[in-house]
């Protein structure tokens, strides 16, 4: 089984599958101070360090705030939506307005190692682990 | 619309198409704006994670079909642990009412959102004619 995963022409198949089972994960509580739930998140794992990824379509970065406090992080902007003066509209399924979303993870964040990039409407957020919350492995005597 | 207004999520919708593809893998159907103006016809998709090499855009017959596919390379090494939506490749098509001039369609990409300006066909164009 393990030789038909590694099909190159499976593997994006095989990523949803993997995305879809995690929907109902409780990993991520409700921050407290909640906001709304744009942007929509995903939440990985890399190694130690915890990377949370997000699609904003249409935000430009100069839109975009992060914030960490804790392990809170805060992720706000304005995504505006614009036609053409003159311009008669056939079709509108874009959506404009202000988000403010707060999402707090169960594992200690290292704020100043936090790295936040944003390329073709995906936002990407590093977050590091922070050292004393990293877990220790012990030798056995 | 006012500026105000909190955005809300809008749930990825599979496309559902007539023909399938060979590969397992899902598609979704981007939030697509369309507005005419006098001397063109735009389009403005919603594609987040595509580069600008990876998306094909096609006319053939007044059906316009563009197709933006994700490199999920990128997701190497990840382990979801929370996830809130799916990702995939994007497809939509749309057939065109108004004759489109071939030669002067232009595509731009920025922050996720594709823009296809389809300019008219002078015969397609309003004309104004003179009361003599």
């Amino acid at each position: 089984m393990a030789m038909l995963l590694s099909d190159p022409f499976d593997a994006l198949f095989n990523f949803q599958q993997a995305l879809d089972a995690f929907r109902t994960s409780g990993w991520l509580g409700a921050g407290p101070s909640g906001g709304g739930a744009y942007p929509p998140l995903n939440v990985f794992r890399k190694g130690d360090d915890i990377v949370i990824i997000t699609e904003v379509p249409g935000v430009r970065k100069e839109d975009l705030q992060v914030q960490v406090k804790g392990n809170t992080i805060r992720i706000a902007g304005r995504k505006s939506v614009q036609y053409g003066e003159q311009a008669s509209v056939h079709r509108r399924e874009r959506m404009a307005g202000s988000f403010d979303r707060a999402v707090s993870v169960p594992v200690e964040i290292d704020g100043d190692k936090v790295r936040a990039e944003c390329r073709d409407g995906i936002l990407a957020l590093y977050l590091s682990r922070a050292e004393r919350d990293k877990p220790k492995s012990i030798a056995i005597s | 619309m006012a500026k105000s207004q909190a955005l809300e999520v809008q749930e990825k919708k599979e496309l559902v198409s007539k023909e399938e593809k060979t590969v397992p893998a899902r598609y979704f159907v981007p939030n697509t704006d369309i507005f005419e103006t006098e001397d063109a016809l735009i389009v403005v998709m919603e594609i987040p994670g595509v580069a600008k090499e990876d998306i094909a855009i096609d006319l053939e017959n007044d059906a316009l079909r563009v197709e933006a596919k994700i490199d999920h390379g990128h997701y190497d090494g990840l382990e979801p642990l929370y996830t809130e939506y799916n990702v995939g490749h994007f497809a939509r098509a749309f057939s065109l009412s108004s004759k489109i001039d071939r030669q002067q369609i232009s595509a731009e990409l920025a922050d996720g959102i594709l823009t296809l300006t389809l300019k008219k066909a002078k015969e397609a164009m309003p004309r104004r004619i003179a009361i003599v």
